[in-house]
Protein backbone atom coordinates (compact mmCIF):
# COMPACT_ATOMS: atom_id res chain seq x y z
CA UNK A 1 0.00 0.00 0.00
CA UNK A 2 1.10 3.61 -0.54
CA UNK A 3 2.17 5.76 2.42
CA UNK A 4 -0.32 7.00 5.00
CA UNK A 5 -0.39 10.54 3.71
CA UNK A 6 1.08 12.64 0.91
CA UNK A 7 0.17 15.88 2.70
CA UNK A 8 3.06 18.23 3.47
CA UNK A 9 4.04 18.64 7.16
CA UNK A 10 2.61 22.17 7.05
CA UNK A 11 -0.61 24.01 7.97
CA UNK A 12 -3.88 23.27 6.19
CA UNK A 13 -7.45 24.49 6.63
CA UNK A 14 -10.87 22.91 6.43
CA UNK A 15 -12.09 24.43 3.17
CA UNK A 16 -15.19 26.63 3.22
CA UNK A 17 -16.66 27.83 -0.10
CA UNK A 18 -16.84 31.44 1.15
CA UNK A 19 -13.02 31.48 1.36
CA UNK A 20 -12.47 30.22 -2.18
CA UNK A 21 -11.50 33.58 -3.73
CA UNK A 22 -9.18 34.60 -0.86
CA UNK A 23 -7.57 31.17 -0.64
CA UNK A 24 -6.85 30.88 -4.35
CA UNK A 25 -5.66 34.50 -4.60
CA UNK A 26 -3.16 34.18 -1.77
CA UNK A 27 -3.02 31.05 0.39
CA UNK A 28 -0.31 32.54 2.64
CA UNK A 29 0.68 29.91 5.21
CA UNK A 30 -2.02 27.47 4.00
CA UNK A 31 -0.26 24.65 2.14
CA UNK A 32 -3.21 22.28 1.73
CA UNK A 33 -6.96 21.98 2.28
CA UNK A 34 -9.34 19.39 3.63
CA UNK A 35 -12.86 18.87 2.30
CA UNK A 36 -15.82 17.04 3.79
CA UNK A 37 -16.41 14.29 1.24
CA UNK A 38 -20.21 14.38 1.60
CA UNK A 39 -20.33 18.01 0.41
CA UNK A 40 -18.89 16.96 -2.95
CA UNK A 41 -21.20 14.08 -3.79
CA UNK A 42 -23.56 16.12 -5.96
CA UNK A 43 -23.57 15.81 -9.74
CA UNK A 44 -22.05 19.15 -10.74
CA UNK A 45 -22.21 22.89 -10.26
CA UNK A 46 -20.03 25.11 -8.08
CA UNK A 47 -18.92 22.52 -5.48
CA UNK A 48 -17.34 20.21 -8.04
CA UNK A 49 -15.92 23.15 -10.04
CA UNK A 50 -14.27 24.54 -6.91
CA UNK A 51 -12.94 21.11 -6.00
CA UNK A 52 -11.43 20.68 -9.47
CA UNK A 53 -9.74 24.07 -9.11
CA UNK A 54 -8.41 23.31 -5.62
CA UNK A 55 -7.13 19.91 -6.70
CA UNK A 56 -5.08 21.66 -9.39
CA UNK A 57 -3.73 24.24 -6.95
CA UNK A 58 -2.75 22.37 -3.76
CA UNK A 59 -2.89 18.99 -2.00
CA UNK A 60 -6.42 18.00 -0.95
CA UNK A 61 -7.30 15.81 2.02
CA UNK A 62 -10.67 14.03 1.78
CA UNK A 63 -12.42 13.75 5.15
CA UNK A 64 -15.50 11.53 5.25
CA UNK A 65 -18.14 12.09 7.89
CA UNK A 66 -20.85 9.66 6.81
CA UNK A 67 -19.41 6.17 6.38
CA UNK A 68 -20.38 5.01 9.89
CA UNK A 69 -17.21 2.92 10.28
CA UNK A 70 -18.00 2.28 13.94
CA UNK A 71 -21.53 1.09 13.14
CA UNK A 72 -23.01 -2.34 13.89
CA UNK A 73 -24.32 -2.84 10.39
CA UNK A 74 -22.38 -3.47 7.17
CA UNK A 75 -20.81 -0.51 5.38
CA UNK A 76 -23.02 1.24 2.83
CA UNK A 77 -21.52 0.03 -0.44
CA UNK A 78 -23.05 2.85 -2.49
CA UNK A 79 -21.68 5.44 -0.11
CA UNK A 80 -18.24 3.87 -0.27
CA UNK A 81 -18.43 4.09 -4.07
CA UNK A 82 -19.35 7.75 -3.80
CA UNK A 83 -16.40 8.34 -1.46
CA UNK A 84 -14.12 6.62 -3.99
CA UNK A 85 -15.33 9.03 -6.69
CA UNK A 86 -14.58 12.07 -4.50
CA UNK A 87 -11.13 10.64 -3.72
CA UNK A 88 -10.44 10.20 -7.45
CA UNK A 89 -11.84 13.59 -8.37
CA UNK A 90 -9.70 15.44 -5.85
CA UNK A 91 -6.49 13.45 -6.38
CA UNK A 92 -6.60 13.00 -2.61
CA UNK A 93 -3.32 13.31 -0.73
CA UNK A 94 -4.96 11.72 2.32
CA UNK A 95 -8.29 10.06 3.12
CA UNK A 96 -9.73 10.00 6.62
CA UNK A 97 -12.85 8.90 8.51
CA UNK A 98 -13.98 8.66 12.12
CA UNK A 99 -14.04 6.13 14.91
CA UNK A 100 -17.80 6.65 15.28
CA UNK A 101 -21.16 5.67 13.83
CA UNK A 102 -23.74 7.93 12.23
CA UNK A 103 -26.29 5.65 10.57
CA UNK A 104 -28.62 3.07 12.07
CA UNK A 105 -31.57 1.18 10.62
CA UNK A 106 -31.47 3.12 7.36
CA UNK A 107 -31.51 6.52 9.10
CA UNK A 108 -28.61 8.97 9.10
CA UNK A 109 -28.16 10.94 12.34
CA UNK A 110 -25.70 13.56 11.04
CA UNK A 111 -23.48 13.28 14.12
CA UNK A 112 -20.42 11.28 15.13
CA UNK A 113 -21.87 8.90 17.72
CA UNK A 114 -19.79 6.84 20.14
CA UNK A 115 -19.26 3.09 20.44
CA UNK A 116 -18.06 0.89 23.29
CA UNK A 117 -14.50 -0.36 23.06
CA UNK A 118 -14.64 -4.16 23.33
CA UNK A 119 -13.07 -7.12 21.56
CA UNK A 120 -16.12 -7.44 19.35
CA UNK A 121 -16.31 -3.76 18.37
CA UNK A 122 -12.59 -3.85 17.70
CA UNK A 123 -13.06 -6.71 15.28
CA UNK A 124 -15.97 -4.93 13.60
CA UNK A 125 -14.14 -1.61 13.21
CA UNK A 126 -11.02 -3.34 11.90
CA UNK A 127 -13.17 -5.20 9.37
CA UNK A 128 -14.81 -1.99 8.18
CA UNK A 129 -11.50 -0.14 7.92
CA UNK A 130 -10.01 -3.02 5.91
CA UNK A 131 -13.03 -2.99 3.60
CA UNK A 132 -12.68 0.76 2.97
CA UNK A 133 -8.96 0.42 2.33
CA UNK A 134 -9.56 -2.45 -0.11
CA UNK A 135 -12.12 -0.40 -2.04
CA UNK A 136 -9.93 2.71 -2.16
CA UNK A 137 -6.71 0.73 -2.65
CA UNK A 138 -4.94 2.95 -0.12
CA UNK A 139 -4.67 3.31 3.65
CA UNK A 140 -7.00 5.67 5.46
CA UNK A 141 -6.50 7.70 8.62
CA UNK A 142 -8.93 6.97 11.46
CA UNK A 143 -9.81 9.92 13.71
CA UNK A 144 -10.21 9.79 17.49
CA UNK A 145 -13.62 11.11 18.63
CA UNK A 146 -14.71 13.74 21.16
CA UNK A 147 -16.32 11.94 24.09
CA UNK A 148 -18.90 13.19 26.57
CA UNK A 149 -19.53 9.90 28.36
CA UNK A 150 -18.19 6.37 28.51
CA UNK A 151 -19.67 2.89 28.10
CA UNK A 152 -19.71 0.68 31.19
CA UNK A 153 -19.02 -2.33 28.95
CA UNK A 154 -15.75 -0.95 27.45
CA UNK A 155 -12.70 -3.11 28.13
CA UNK A 156 -10.16 -1.22 25.98
CA UNK A 157 -8.98 2.31 26.51
CA UNK A 158 -9.20 4.48 23.41
CA UNK A 159 -5.49 4.86 22.51
CA UNK A 160 -4.97 1.09 22.79
CA UNK A 161 -8.12 0.45 20.73
CA UNK A 162 -6.94 2.82 17.98
CA UNK A 163 -3.41 1.39 18.06
CA UNK A 164 -4.77 -2.13 17.68
CA UNK A 165 -7.03 -1.15 14.74
CA UNK A 166 -3.98 0.44 13.10
CA UNK A 167 -1.85 -2.64 13.77
CA UNK A 168 -4.44 -5.05 12.36
CA UNK A 169 -5.39 -3.04 9.26
CA UNK A 170 -2.31 -0.97 8.46
CA UNK A 171 -4.42 2.18 8.68
CA UNK A 172 -3.01 5.43 9.98
CA UNK A 173 -4.44 7.76 12.61
CA UNK A 174 -5.80 11.25 12.38
CA UNK A 175 -5.01 12.74 15.77
CA UNK A 176 -7.53 15.43 16.66
CA UNK A 177 -5.90 17.23 19.60
CA UNK A 178 -9.00 19.28 20.36
CA UNK A 179 -10.92 16.00 20.65
CA UNK A 180 -8.23 14.63 22.97
CA UNK A 181 -8.46 17.73 25.17
CA UNK A 182 -12.28 17.70 25.16
CA UNK A 183 -12.44 13.99 26.03
CA UNK A 184 -9.70 14.31 28.66
CA UNK A 185 -11.57 17.13 30.39
CA UNK A 186 -14.95 15.40 30.12
CA UNK A 187 -13.79 11.95 31.21
CA UNK A 188 -11.00 12.94 33.58
CA UNK A 189 -7.70 11.77 32.11
CA UNK A 190 -4.44 13.51 31.21
CA UNK A 191 -4.33 14.51 27.53
CA UNK A 192 -0.53 14.12 27.44
CA UNK A 193 -0.86 10.54 28.65
CA UNK A 194 -3.35 9.84 25.86
CA UNK A 195 -0.99 11.24 23.22
CA UNK A 196 1.92 9.36 24.79
CA UNK A 197 0.00 6.08 24.58
CA UNK A 198 -0.61 6.39 20.83
CA UNK A 199 1.75 5.00 18.20
CA UNK A 200 2.76 8.45 16.92
CA UNK A 201 4.51 6.91 13.91
CA UNK A 202 1.01 5.94 12.68
CA UNK A 203 -0.29 9.52 12.86
CA UNK A 204 -0.60 11.00 9.38
CA UNK A 205 -2.39 14.23 10.23
CA UNK A 206 -3.32 16.43 13.18
CA UNK A 207 -6.60 18.32 13.63
CA UNK A 208 -7.07 21.45 15.74
CA UNK A 209 -10.40 23.14 16.37
CA UNK A 210 -12.39 25.12 18.87
CA UNK A 211 -14.74 23.93 21.61
CA UNK A 212 -17.39 25.42 23.90
CA UNK A 213 -17.32 25.10 27.69
CA UNK A 214 -20.37 24.02 29.71
CA UNK A 215 -20.99 22.00 32.86
CA UNK A 216 -23.01 18.87 33.53
CA UNK A 217 -25.70 18.57 36.24
CA UNK A 218 -23.06 17.76 38.87
CA UNK A 219 -21.14 20.94 38.09
CA UNK A 220 -18.33 19.01 36.38
CA UNK A 221 -16.83 20.66 33.28
CA UNK A 222 -18.38 19.52 30.00
CA UNK A 223 -16.57 20.69 26.88
CA UNK A 224 -18.45 20.54 23.58
CA UNK A 225 -16.53 20.02 20.34
CA UNK A 226 -18.23 22.57 18.10
CA UNK A 227 -15.53 23.81 15.71
CA UNK A 228 -17.02 27.25 16.21
CA UNK A 229 -14.21 29.29 17.76
CA UNK A 230 -10.40 29.73 17.80
CA UNK A 231 -8.21 26.85 18.98
CA UNK A 232 -7.90 27.02 22.78
CA UNK A 233 -4.52 27.68 24.40
CA UNK A 234 -4.25 24.26 26.14
CA UNK A 235 -4.80 22.64 22.73
CA UNK A 236 -1.94 24.70 21.24
CA UNK A 237 0.22 23.48 24.14
CA UNK A 238 -0.82 19.92 23.40
CA UNK A 239 0.24 20.50 19.77
CA UNK A 240 3.73 21.54 20.94
CA UNK A 241 3.87 18.50 23.22
CA UNK A 242 2.85 16.19 20.37
CA UNK A 243 5.08 17.66 17.65
CA UNK A 244 8.08 17.44 20.00
CA UNK A 245 7.51 13.67 20.04
CA UNK A 246 6.17 13.00 16.54
CA UNK A 247 8.20 15.47 14.50
CA UNK A 248 6.50 17.78 11.97
CA UNK A 249 3.12 16.61 10.68
CA UNK A 250 0.35 18.08 8.52
CA UNK A 251 -1.72 20.25 10.91
CA UNK A 252 -5.29 21.24 10.02
CA UNK A 253 -7.39 24.10 11.42
CA UNK A 254 -11.07 23.07 11.51
CA UNK A 255 -13.58 25.91 11.82
CA UNK A 256 -16.98 24.72 10.61
CA UNK A 257 -19.51 26.85 12.52
CA UNK A 258 -19.62 30.64 12.83
CA UNK A 259 -17.00 30.52 10.08
CA UNK A 260 -14.66 33.52 10.45
CA UNK A 261 -13.39 35.89 7.79
CA UNK A 262 -10.34 34.71 5.89
CA UNK A 263 -7.72 36.80 7.80
CA UNK A 264 -8.72 35.17 11.11
CA UNK A 265 -8.53 31.65 9.70
CA UNK A 266 -5.27 32.49 7.98
CA UNK A 267 -3.84 33.72 11.30
CA UNK A 268 -4.79 30.40 12.95
CA UNK A 269 -2.99 28.55 10.15
CA UNK A 270 0.04 30.82 10.63
CA UNK A 271 0.08 29.96 14.33
CA UNK A 272 0.12 26.24 13.42
CA UNK A 273 3.01 27.06 11.07
CA UNK A 274 4.88 28.70 13.97
CA UNK A 275 4.39 25.58 16.09
CA UNK A 276 5.78 23.43 13.27
CA UNK A 277 8.79 25.75 12.91
CA UNK A 278 9.40 25.61 16.66
CA UNK A 279 9.20 21.82 16.60
CA UNK A 280 11.79 21.65 13.79
CA UNK A 281 14.13 24.00 15.66
CA UNK A 282 13.56 22.12 18.89
CA UNK A 283 14.57 18.89 17.22
CA UNK A 284 17.87 20.45 16.13
CA UNK A 285 18.66 21.83 19.56
CA UNK A 286 20.74 19.80 21.98
CA UNK A 287 18.83 18.53 24.98
CA UNK A 288 20.61 20.84 27.44
CA UNK A 289 19.85 24.06 25.53
CA UNK B 1 -24.76 -4.02 30.65
CA UNK B 2 -24.27 -3.34 26.97
CA UNK B 3 -25.85 -0.42 25.13
CA UNK B 4 -26.90 -1.44 21.64
CA UNK B 5 -26.82 0.97 18.75
CA UNK B 6 -30.60 0.58 18.52
CA UNK B 7 -31.06 1.66 22.16
CA UNK B 8 -28.69 4.61 21.73
CA UNK B 9 -30.40 5.68 18.50
CA UNK B 10 -33.93 5.39 19.94
CA UNK B 11 -33.00 7.49 22.98
CA UNK B 12 -31.58 10.26 20.77
CA UNK B 13 -35.02 11.28 19.57
CA UNK B 14 -36.82 10.76 22.90
CA UNK B 15 -35.69 13.66 25.13
CA UNK B 16 -38.17 12.65 27.84
CA UNK B 17 -36.39 9.30 28.35
CA UNK B 18 -33.38 8.76 30.60
CA UNK B 19 -30.10 8.00 28.84
CA UNK B 20 -29.42 4.25 28.41
CA UNK B 21 -28.09 3.01 31.74
CA UNK B 22 -24.85 1.56 30.35
CA UNK B 23 -23.69 5.09 29.54
CA UNK B 24 -21.71 6.61 32.42
CA UNK B 25 -20.12 9.84 33.59
CA UNK B 26 -16.55 9.88 35.02
CA UNK B 27 -17.91 9.06 38.51
CA UNK B 28 -19.48 5.90 37.04
CA UNK B 29 -22.93 7.42 37.56
CA UNK B 30 -25.60 7.62 34.82
CA UNK B 31 -24.55 9.86 31.92
CA UNK B 32 -27.49 12.27 32.38
CA UNK B 33 -26.95 15.60 30.66
CA UNK B 34 -23.88 14.26 28.90
CA UNK B 35 -26.14 12.16 26.67
CA UNK B 36 -28.07 15.34 25.85
CA UNK B 37 -24.98 16.60 24.02
CA UNK B 38 -25.61 13.92 21.38
CA UNK B 39 -29.35 14.65 21.38
CA UNK B 40 -28.65 18.34 20.81
CA UNK B 41 -26.06 17.66 18.12
CA UNK B 42 -28.45 15.43 16.19
CA UNK B 43 -31.57 17.57 16.48
CA UNK B 44 -29.86 20.96 16.13
CA UNK B 45 -27.66 19.70 13.29
CA UNK B 46 -30.57 18.33 11.28
CA UNK B 47 -32.76 21.36 12.08
CA UNK B 48 -30.00 23.64 10.82
CA UNK B 49 -29.71 21.51 7.69
CA UNK B 50 -33.44 21.95 7.04
CA UNK B 51 -33.25 25.71 7.63
CA UNK B 52 -30.36 26.13 5.24
CA UNK B 53 -31.96 23.74 2.75
CA UNK B 54 -35.27 25.64 2.85
CA UNK B 55 -34.15 29.26 3.37
CA UNK B 56 -37.36 30.92 2.15
CA UNK B 57 -39.55 28.69 4.33
CA UNK B 58 -37.27 29.41 7.30
CA UNK B 59 -37.45 33.14 6.62
CA UNK B 60 -41.26 33.08 6.31
CA UNK B 61 -41.73 31.08 9.52
CA UNK B 62 -39.02 32.68 11.66
CA UNK B 63 -36.45 30.70 13.68
CA UNK B 64 -38.75 29.57 16.50
CA UNK B 65 -41.53 28.10 14.33
CA UNK B 66 -38.99 26.62 11.92
CA UNK B 67 -37.17 24.84 14.75
CA UNK B 68 -40.46 23.52 16.16
CA UNK B 69 -41.53 22.20 12.76
CA UNK B 70 -38.09 20.68 12.16
CA UNK B 71 -38.32 18.74 15.42
CA UNK B 72 -41.76 17.47 14.47
CA UNK B 73 -40.55 16.50 11.01
CA UNK B 74 -37.49 14.66 12.37
CA UNK B 75 -39.63 12.35 14.49
CA UNK B 76 -40.62 10.44 11.35
CA UNK B 77 -38.31 11.74 8.63
CA UNK B 78 -34.66 11.22 9.50
CA UNK B 79 -32.33 11.52 6.52
CA UNK B 80 -31.84 8.30 4.57
CA UNK B 81 -28.50 9.42 3.15
CA UNK B 82 -25.36 11.07 4.58
CA UNK B 83 -25.57 13.61 1.75
CA UNK B 84 -27.27 16.58 3.40
CA UNK B 85 -27.91 18.24 0.02
CA UNK B 86 -30.56 15.54 -0.52
CA UNK B 87 -32.23 15.93 2.86
CA UNK B 88 -35.87 16.99 3.09
CA UNK B 89 -37.27 15.97 -0.29
CA UNK B 90 -40.60 15.19 1.40
CA UNK B 91 -40.55 18.28 3.64
CA UNK B 92 -42.91 20.18 1.25
CA UNK B 93 -45.53 17.39 1.50
CA UNK B 94 -45.04 17.27 5.26
CA UNK B 95 -45.73 21.02 5.53
CA UNK B 96 -48.92 20.53 3.53
CA UNK B 97 -50.20 18.03 6.09
CA UNK B 98 -49.56 20.14 9.21
CA UNK B 99 -52.90 21.32 10.57
CA UNK B 100 -51.49 24.48 12.17
CA UNK B 101 -50.15 25.66 8.81
CA UNK B 102 -53.54 25.67 7.06
CA UNK B 103 -53.53 29.46 6.85
CA UNK B 104 -50.16 29.34 5.04
CA UNK B 105 -51.43 27.15 2.21
CA UNK B 106 -48.73 28.46 -0.15
CA UNK B 107 -45.92 27.22 2.13
CA UNK B 108 -45.53 23.73 0.53
CA UNK B 109 -45.02 25.33 -2.90
CA UNK B 110 -42.46 27.75 -1.46
CA UNK B 111 -40.69 24.70 -0.01
CA UNK B 112 -40.80 23.09 -3.47
CA UNK B 113 -39.20 26.24 -4.88
CA UNK B 114 -36.42 26.10 -2.27
CA UNK B 115 -35.90 22.40 -3.02
CA UNK B 116 -35.83 23.00 -6.79
CA UNK B 117 -33.21 25.73 -6.37
CA UNK B 118 -31.08 23.41 -4.22
CA UNK B 119 -31.40 20.54 -6.72
CA UNK B 120 -30.53 22.91 -9.53
CA UNK B 121 -27.42 24.09 -7.67
CA UNK B 122 -26.08 20.52 -7.38
CA UNK B 123 -27.27 19.23 -10.79
CA UNK B 124 -24.86 17.93 -13.40
CA UNK B 125 -23.13 20.39 -15.72
CA UNK B 126 -24.14 20.32 -19.38
CA UNK B 127 -23.29 21.98 -22.68
CA UNK B 128 -25.82 24.57 -23.78
CA UNK B 129 -27.36 25.47 -27.12
CA UNK B 130 -26.36 29.05 -28.03
CA UNK B 131 -28.65 31.61 -29.69
CA UNK B 132 -26.38 31.37 -32.78
CA UNK B 133 -26.99 27.63 -33.09
CA UNK B 134 -30.72 28.19 -32.75
CA UNK B 135 -30.70 31.00 -35.31
CA UNK B 136 -29.08 28.66 -37.83
CA UNK B 137 -32.14 26.35 -37.89
CA UNK B 138 -33.90 26.86 -41.27
CA UNK B 139 -37.26 28.60 -40.75
CA UNK B 140 -39.24 25.85 -42.46
CA UNK B 141 -37.89 23.24 -40.04
CA UNK B 142 -38.39 25.19 -36.81
CA UNK B 143 -41.71 23.50 -36.07
CA UNK B 144 -39.99 20.11 -36.10
CA UNK B 145 -37.31 21.02 -33.55
CA UNK B 146 -37.24 19.11 -30.28
CA UNK B 147 -35.26 20.27 -27.24
CA UNK B 148 -33.65 18.64 -24.23
CA UNK B 149 -33.15 20.74 -21.13
CA UNK B 150 -30.11 20.96 -18.89
CA UNK B 151 -30.17 18.82 -15.73
CA UNK B 152 -30.26 22.03 -13.65
CA UNK B 153 -33.60 23.14 -15.13
CA UNK B 154 -36.76 22.84 -13.03
CA UNK B 155 -40.32 23.98 -13.71
CA UNK B 156 -42.76 24.79 -10.93
CA UNK B 157 -46.44 25.60 -11.40
CA UNK B 158 -48.43 26.92 -8.49
CA UNK B 159 -51.90 28.30 -7.72
CA UNK B 160 -50.03 30.74 -5.41
CA UNK B 161 -47.89 33.80 -6.23
CA UNK B 162 -44.71 31.85 -5.46
CA UNK B 163 -42.39 34.10 -7.46
CA UNK B 164 -43.64 37.23 -5.70
CA UNK B 165 -43.45 35.58 -2.27
CA UNK B 166 -39.96 34.30 -2.95
CA UNK B 167 -38.82 37.72 -4.23
CA UNK B 168 -40.40 39.51 -1.27
CA UNK B 169 -38.38 37.32 1.09
CA UNK B 170 -35.16 37.58 -0.91
CA UNK B 171 -34.89 41.22 -2.00
CA UNK B 172 -35.27 44.31 0.17
CA UNK B 173 -37.25 46.48 -2.25
CA UNK B 174 -39.56 43.83 -3.75
CA UNK B 175 -43.29 44.68 -3.78
CA UNK B 176 -45.75 42.86 -1.51
CA UNK B 177 -47.18 39.72 -3.19
CA UNK B 178 -50.67 39.91 -4.76
CA UNK B 179 -52.97 36.89 -4.97
CA UNK B 180 -52.78 34.81 -8.15
CA UNK B 181 -51.22 31.73 -9.69
CA UNK B 182 -47.58 31.89 -10.77
CA UNK B 183 -45.34 29.51 -12.68
CA UNK B 184 -41.55 29.73 -12.50
CA UNK B 185 -38.54 28.43 -14.37
CA UNK B 186 -35.46 27.56 -12.33
CA UNK B 187 -32.26 27.42 -14.34
CA UNK B 188 -28.52 27.70 -13.75
CA UNK B 189 -26.75 29.78 -16.38
CA UNK B 190 -23.49 29.55 -14.45
CA UNK B 191 -23.26 28.34 -10.85
CA UNK B 192 -26.14 30.17 -9.19
CA UNK B 193 -29.73 29.09 -9.86
CA UNK B 194 -31.99 31.80 -11.29
CA UNK B 195 -35.76 31.97 -10.75
CA UNK B 196 -37.81 33.51 -13.59
CA UNK B 197 -41.53 34.21 -13.63
CA UNK B 198 -43.24 32.68 -16.67
CA UNK B 199 -46.21 34.29 -18.46
CA UNK B 200 -49.45 32.31 -18.87
CA UNK B 201 -48.87 29.32 -21.15
CA UNK B 202 -45.09 29.42 -20.67
CA UNK B 203 -44.88 26.53 -18.25
CA UNK B 204 -47.24 24.39 -20.35
CA UNK B 205 -45.10 25.05 -23.42
CA UNK B 206 -41.82 24.20 -21.65
CA UNK B 207 -43.41 21.10 -20.09
CA UNK B 208 -44.55 19.91 -23.53
CA UNK B 209 -41.05 20.45 -24.94
CA UNK B 210 -39.50 18.64 -21.98
CA UNK B 211 -41.82 15.70 -22.72
CA UNK B 212 -40.37 15.52 -26.25
CA UNK B 213 -43.07 17.37 -28.19
CA UNK B 214 -41.69 19.39 -31.12
CA UNK B 215 -41.89 23.21 -31.14
CA UNK B 216 -44.79 23.39 -33.62
CA UNK B 217 -47.21 20.97 -31.96
CA UNK B 218 -46.26 22.30 -28.51
CA UNK B 219 -47.18 25.82 -29.64
CA UNK B 220 -50.48 24.63 -31.13
CA UNK B 221 -51.39 22.87 -27.87
CA UNK B 222 -50.67 25.94 -25.75
CA UNK B 223 -52.40 28.40 -28.10
CA UNK B 224 -55.53 26.24 -27.94
CA UNK B 225 -55.62 27.23 -24.24
CA UNK B 226 -53.91 30.64 -24.32
CA UNK B 227 -54.59 32.17 -27.79
CA UNK B 228 -52.30 35.17 -27.22
CA UNK B 229 -49.34 32.99 -26.22
CA UNK B 230 -46.05 34.09 -27.80
CA UNK B 231 -43.18 31.64 -27.52
CA UNK B 232 -40.44 34.02 -28.71
CA UNK B 233 -39.65 35.75 -25.38
CA UNK B 234 -39.67 32.41 -23.56
CA UNK B 235 -37.35 30.85 -26.09
CA UNK B 236 -35.06 33.87 -25.72
CA UNK B 237 -35.14 33.41 -21.93
CA UNK B 238 -34.32 29.68 -22.21
CA UNK B 239 -31.34 30.47 -24.45
CA UNK B 240 -30.15 33.30 -22.22
CA UNK B 241 -30.36 31.04 -19.15
CA UNK B 242 -28.42 28.29 -20.95
CA UNK B 243 -31.34 26.00 -20.20
CA UNK B 244 -31.34 24.10 -23.49
CA UNK B 245 -28.70 21.38 -23.74
CA UNK B 246 -29.65 19.59 -26.97
CA UNK B 247 -31.45 20.72 -30.13
CA UNK B 248 -32.66 18.11 -32.61
CA UNK B 249 -34.41 18.62 -35.95
CA UNK B 250 -36.75 15.67 -36.28
CA UNK B 251 -37.82 14.19 -39.63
Amino acid sequence: MPSLTCLPPAPGIGFKPQHFADLTAGPGPVAWVEIHAENYMGDGGRPLAQLAHLAGAMPVSVHGVGLSIGGEGPLDRDHLDRLARVVDRSGASAVSEHLAWSSHGGAYYNDLLPLPYTDSTLERVAGHVARVQDRLARPILLENPSSYLSFAESTWDEPAFLAEVARRTGCGLLLDLNNVFVSATNLGFAPQAYVGALPLDRVGEIHLGGHAAETDETGAPLLIDDHGSPVADPVWSLLDFTLARSGPLPVLIEWDNDVPDWPILRAEAARAGDALTAARQGAEMPLWA
Amino acid sequence: MGVTEAAFAAALLRPQDAAPSGLRNPEDAPAGRRFDVYRNNVVAGLSDALSSGFPTVASLLGPEAMTGLSRLYLQDHLPVSPIMARFGTDFPDFLGAVEQLRSLAYLPDIARLDLARRQSYHAADADHVTPEVFAAVPGDRLARVTLAFAPAVRLLRSPWPIHAIWLFNTEDDAPAPQAGAQDVLISRPDFDPVVDLLPPGGAAWIAALAAGTALGPALDNVQAQVPAFDFAPILALLLQRRAISILTITE
